[in-house]
């Protein structure tokens, strides 16, 4: 079951994506962005953890649990450094996933080149 | 000696001829409808090269040297060589053309520049200014990608309203004598500029740049539409060429089925998957140096209007919101001197 609702949850958001990039003139960047910020308010206004609780994987994965990790970073910064913890917290949180990207991606970018769209 | 027409056109007293004429498409293209007109199809887009910008160079050198060679010519023949093409300070071409060794005059039109580099040619050759110019350009699907939107390596996905970016090249080689077919008459354009921002929507952009340069034709010769077995314009596909008829139309000019865009030739949209169609200025430049050009050698093609149209923007002017100004160079070609 918990399988199904990180499917469910994780198809939603990649939808949302494809919509945006089929109906509006916004670039792939630019919905990037917007799903962390989207995480991110999500989280301050207490909604996205419940949607976390709901679909585990499914709302962590996608770009906008990434913005659900940098504002609980924030706030548990804030709740143990005081003001200093609004700079340090949130990318202390997701210092393990910007640290992957940049290795991955570097692994990545060694071992492959692209090749022309057909 | 040529003389002016009107207040925009320039009309040839002895027309130059096409010496030779070559095209070169890539994998898709070569799997389109024009496949079998063109010289040369290279499934490879990387052309034998470790660099997208090296393999626009080396397109763009192979189709010069197919052309010269179906011209039974040296570069060392060749009096002037206009070129261009879409990246940054147009490396595609100095970098392809830098061992030819024929004076080069480098040029920008987006594009354009298939119309605008044979134009050139056409005044030097006329004007005696040249026995023999070359007038060539390229696009590639890659290299246009990292220069107008995302390098490829990014991963993005393309939005479905985007052209298609064809890799392809022509060149065209001009003598004052010979069998034909001849420049007539050329029309160059003038910047024009209706406000569109939309980089999704360059069809919209440049369709008024090319029915100002073609209603400007048609009122200083005094020529029809119906004279022509042909009139392509360069990349408009779907939309621009819809508002391109609409636009001329309120001029009393009206384009029926021998219109056609290159855009549009070059690939089959339902198949393809190119949803508004090709673009570039390998575009125009392989389906002249190609299927407009094949017919009218065979003479299926008498008289033919070609217009290539280029969007004049850059990433920045479109990040700095600036609207798109579009230009549309217009060449009467013909099977008779």
């Amino acid at each position: 079951m918990d399988y199904i609702r990180a499917f469910i949850v994780g198809g939603i958001l990649c939808v949302i994506g494809q919509i945006l990039i089929d109906k509006t003139k916004l670039s792939p960047a630019k919905i990037l962005v917007a799903y962390v910020t989207a995480g991110v308010i999500l989280t301050a206004v207490g909604l996205y953890k419940p949607l976390v609780k709901f679909g585990g994987a499914g709302a962590t994965v996608p770009l906008t649990g990434f913005g659900y990790a940098l504002a609980g970073g924030v706030l548990k910064g804030v709740r143990e450094h005081g003001f200093l913890g609004v700079f340090t917290g949130g990318v202390t949180a997701t210092a393990a996933g910007i640290a992957a990207a940049v290795f991955f991606g570097y692994l990545i970018a060694l071992i492959f080149k692209p090749s022309d769209k057909s | 000696m040529a003389k002016r027409v009107g207040r925009y056109t320039i009309r040839f007293e002895k027309a130059p001829a096409i010496k030779s004429y070559a095209s070169i498409a890539g994998k898709k293209e070569g799997e389109g409808p024009l496949a079998k007109e063109f010289d040369e199809i290279n499934t490879d887009s990387t052309f034998g090269e470790k660099t997208w910008e090296k393999a626009e160079s080396r397109l763009q050198n192979n189709v010069l040297n197919k052309a010269l060679q179906k011209a039974n010519i040296t570069p060392a023949s060749v009096d002037i060589v206009f070129a261009g093409d879409l990246l940054n300070q147009c490396i595609g071409t100095s970098y392809g053309l830098r061992e030819s060794g024929i004076p080069f005059a480098g040029l920008y039109g987006a594009c354009s520049t298939m119309a605008e580099s044979l134009s050139m040619a056409a005044v030097f050759v006329d004007g005696g200014y040249a026995n023999i110019a070359a007038a060539l350009t390229s696009s590639h699907f890659c290299t246009a990608e990292r220069q107008y939107r995302c390098p490829l390596e990014y991963g993005g996905q393309r939005p479905q309203s985007a052209q298609w970016t064809v890799t392809g090249a022509g060149a065209v080689i001009l003598d004052l004598n010979g069998n034909g077919p001849f420049i007539r008459e050329i029309t160059l354009g003038r910047i024009v500029d209706l406000g569109i921002k939309d980089v999704n929507n360059m069809g919209a952009a440049m369709a008024p740049a090319a029915a100002d340069t073609i209603s400007n034709y048609f009122s200083d010769t005094g020529a029809k539409p119906g004279d022509f077995d042909l009139i392509a314009t360069g990349d408009l596909a779907f939309v621009g060429s819809e508002l391109l008829k609409d636009l001329l139309k309120e001029q009393g000019i009206e384009l029926k089925a021998n219109y056609s865009d290159c855009g549009l030739m070059i690939f089959d949209r339902e198949k393809q998957d190119v949803h508004s169609g090709g673009s570039g200025c390998g575009c125009s430049a392989s389906v002249l140096c190609s299927y407009i050009l094949n017919n009218l050698c065979s003479g299926n093609f008498k008289e033919v209007l070609f217009i290539s149209t280029g969007a004049l923007m850059s990433p920045i002017s479109i990040q700095q919101g600036q609207s798109i100004p579009a230009v549309a160079h217009l060449i009467h070609i013909s099977n008779r001197p």
